[in-house]
């Protein structure tokens, strides 16, 4: 593609609507919280979520989840359209349960990792990660 | 027996009562122009390790006036807290004489006078005699860059940074790490970085595709000083392609990643390092973030939000080091490490008064030499100020206001925006304005002037983002350069608020009408980080300006209305 100003302008433009107030939380996300707990009290505990802090790309945005102990364990992007990122299990022989992969966020939210621990109890991880205009740095 | 905390304490207070009798004692002094070299540099070596910090030099080779902030607002935890004290209240705090060098150096107010008194600050030949003086009572002090050196002028911009490579290799630094000078794009980061013979050092830089450490720039390294295993680690600007064009640099990601700074300082610790430095360009708050979540840190030497203090600032067993910026200051932090522990400190703010310390001859020569072909271009004089002009601050400088004049005047638009930088040396009333002066506060990259149509809507958005940009509650969350400078256009800042509700009362200064959300506003700017932005340089958009203006007049600017400080 042939990359004119007012292209230029355009996408520019395109990129910084991205960027905005935060999203709340959906009612999608609290439905798939419920379905995957089945209502029961989510604590904290063996779960770890590594997000960034701001992204620096809202369409590719690295993350990591961990835990000892889980046998499965939620993802969820609480303001996107459709929240659920991924739900990763773990068998009993798994040599580490520790996932990462890249996620696209639709503006600033946070991001919830909830485990299913071997117990049977729930614990979760959330991580506020802002998508932002940029520009200005120091 | 005095425990380590006892021994932090009382050197911490040894260091405050030797600032405060000195700056009184030197205040005096300089009042009688009677301020010598010995006396700035006057340090009775400490301990087993000495460490050189200086940062944030942007292209600053040759002396320059630089006003420090009289607004710099601290939010959350940082609330009142320094580097977020200005003024006659820092004066206050650190005991410093009205009048005095050390007001001239760390505080704003009377700047003006002051200047005109004590004369321009730093010069990279200076610079070299300080490190020369402190090396020769301490060979092997380690001398650590905190990065953005290869941005900010005439010659950087035209050399790709190729002088402050030669200029800073003069220096002999043991180490460095990065901010703006991934704005070269990263073929040329790639191959200064390829070619220098120091540590360049970032734990936080990253393969962008497999999200692993960058090959190019270890995360730490060992050095063997006074008998001590110190380990260096070094941690570039977070947000680097957030801030700055990413698409100059897409190789690589960034970001704080305090949870790998915690497994790099474990794992130094377990290869047998004594003394813990990390050689950071968080910006100041961030660093104090950090310090207070990875444990096992001695000493940060901290860079990106050009902070100045006289003190270092203590977090657990951390001391926190800020070194100023343009080349104005030197660090020196001697230290006292004894069975790998840090048992005690001597910190000194040392300005760069360049008409008190000698230039250094080698290393202005290697000054001279990389300036030589740009002579005539540098020195040529555009115009004259009336007013001082500055940028510092967190709203407006005088600088940025003329900015912005030239930006609507030239491009004929309704509002301009100029990004918050903090670089940039200031000028002072009866200055000639040269072409250097203009570059040393517009050089970049990505200087392109570009003219666009913007709703009130979105202004609102844009002016929303910065702001949380500065005044996220939680520093993690700051990116560590001032609010967008507005032209033509007036606000309402609470900085107490959310994203989102921060900015209210938008107002088109040419007529006082509110900004309407829906109607297309005709906007010019520079520093985009877009791809293929359009336009003329910012540097000729001024230069054209202070042309016709011939003596420029920065008239005081009342725009923004800043509540909840």
């Amino acid at each position: 593609m042939e990359l004119t100003r007012r292209n230029a302008i355009l996408m520019g433009a395109g990129a910084l609507l991205v960027a905005g107030l935060p999203i709340r939380a959906s009612a999608a996300a609290d439905e798939a919280i419920a379905a995957f707990t089945g209502g029961a009290e989510v604590g904290t505990g063996d779960i770890t979520l590594t997000a960034p802090e701001i992204a620096e790309n809202g369409n590719t945005v690295p993350i990591e989840v961990s835990s000892e102990t889980a046998t499965e364990i939620l993802v969820l992007a609480t303001g996107n359209p459709t929240p659920g990122v991924a739900n990763f299990k773990f068998g009993k022989l798994a040599a580490s349960r520790a996932a990462s992969t890249r996620i696209r966020l639709a503006g600033t939210q946070d991001v919830v990792a909830i485990a299913k621990l071997e117990d049977g109890s729930f614990v979760q991880a959330s991580s506020a990660v802002k998508v932002t205009i940029g520009g200005c740095g120091g | 027996m005095i425990s380590r905390r006892d021994f932090l304490q009382t050197s911490m207070a040894a260091t405050a009562i030797y600032g405060a009798s000195s700056f009184g004692q030197w205040g005096k002094l300089a009042a009688q122009q009677a301020i010598t070299q010995d006396q700035l540099l006057q340090f009775d070596t400490f301990g087993n390790v000495s460490l050189i910090h200086i940062t944030d030099i942007h292209a600053q080779l040759k002396p320059i006036y630089f006003r420090e902030p009289s607004v710099n607002i601290g939010v959350g935890d940082n609330k009142g807290q320094v580097p977020h004290v200005t003024g006659a209240d820092f004066r206050k705090m650190y005991g410093i004489d009205d009048g005095s060098y050390a007001h001239y150096a760390m505080s704003s107010g009377d700047f003006s006078a002051l200047a005109k008194g004590y004369g321009r600050v730093g010069g990279l030949d200076r610079v070299a005699t300080v490190i020369n003086q402190i090396r020769s009572e301490r060979p092997d002090a380690l001398l650590l860059d905190g990065g953005d050196t290869w941005h900010g002028s005439y010659t950087c911009y035209h050399t790709q940074g190729q002088d402050m490579v030669d200029v800073m290799n003069a220096l002999k630094p043991d180490a460095m790490t990065f901010h703006w000078e991934f704005t070269l794009g990263s073929d040329r980061v790639n191959e200064l970085v390829e070619g220098l013979p120091f540590a360049a050092l970032g734990q936080n830089i990253f393969d962008a595709e497999w999200d692993e450490p960058a090959e190019l720039f270890p995360p730490y390294k060992f050095f063997e000083t006074g008998g001590v295993k110190v380990a260096v680690i070094g941690q570039a600007f977070p947000y680097m392609p957030i801030a700055n064009p990413g698409w100059m640099f897409p190789e690589y990601a960034f970001g704080i990643r305090d949870e790998n700074m915690q497994e790099m300082v474990d794992q130094v610790r377990a290869e047998g390092a004594e003394c813990v430095v990390v050689l950071s360009h968080n910006g100041f708050d961030v660093d104090k973030k950090m310090a207070g979540i990875v444990t096992g840190i001695d000493v940060i030497l901290s860079g990106h939000t050009h902070d100045a203090l006289p003190e270092p600032v203590l977090v657990g067993d951390t001391i926190i080091v800020a070194s100023g910026s343009n080349g104005k200051f030197v660090s020196r932090v001697d230290l006292d490490i004894q069975n790998g522990r840090m048992m005690g400190f001597r910190h000194k703010l040392i300005p760069i008064l360049s008409d008190v310390i000698e230039p250094d001859k080698e290393v202005a020569a290697v000054i001279d030499n990389v300036r030589a072909p740009f002579v005539d271009q540098l020195s040529e004089v555009i115009g004259q100020t009336d007013s001082l002009l500055y940028r510092r601050g967190n709203f407006n400088g005088t600088w940025d206001d003329l900015i912005c004049d030239a930006l609507l005047s030239e491009r004929e638009a309704d509002i301009a925006l100029s990004p918050g930088v903090r670089w940039g040396p200031s000028l002072i009333p009866g200055d000639d304005i040269t072409r250097e002066d203009i570059w040393n506060v517009t050089s970049m990259t990505y200087g392109k002037a570009y003219r666009t149509e913007m709703t009130g809507e979105f202004l609102h958005v844009v002016l929303e983002d910065v702001a949380d940009n500065l005044f996220n509650p939680d520093p993690y969350y700051q990116q560590g350069g001032d609010m967008v400078r507005t032209g033509g256009l007036g606000y309402r800042i609470d900085i107490t608020q959310p994203q989102g509700s921060r900015i209210t009362e938008m107002t088109l200064l040419s007529t006082g009408e509110k900004i309407d959300p829906a109607k297309t506003y005709q906007v010019a700017g520079w520093a985009s980080v877009n791809e293929g932005t359009e336009g003329p340089q910012i540097w000729d958009v001024v230069e054209d300006h202070i042309r016709k203006q011939g003596t420029v007049t920065v008239s005081p600017n009342d725009s923004v209305t800043v509540v909840g400080a």
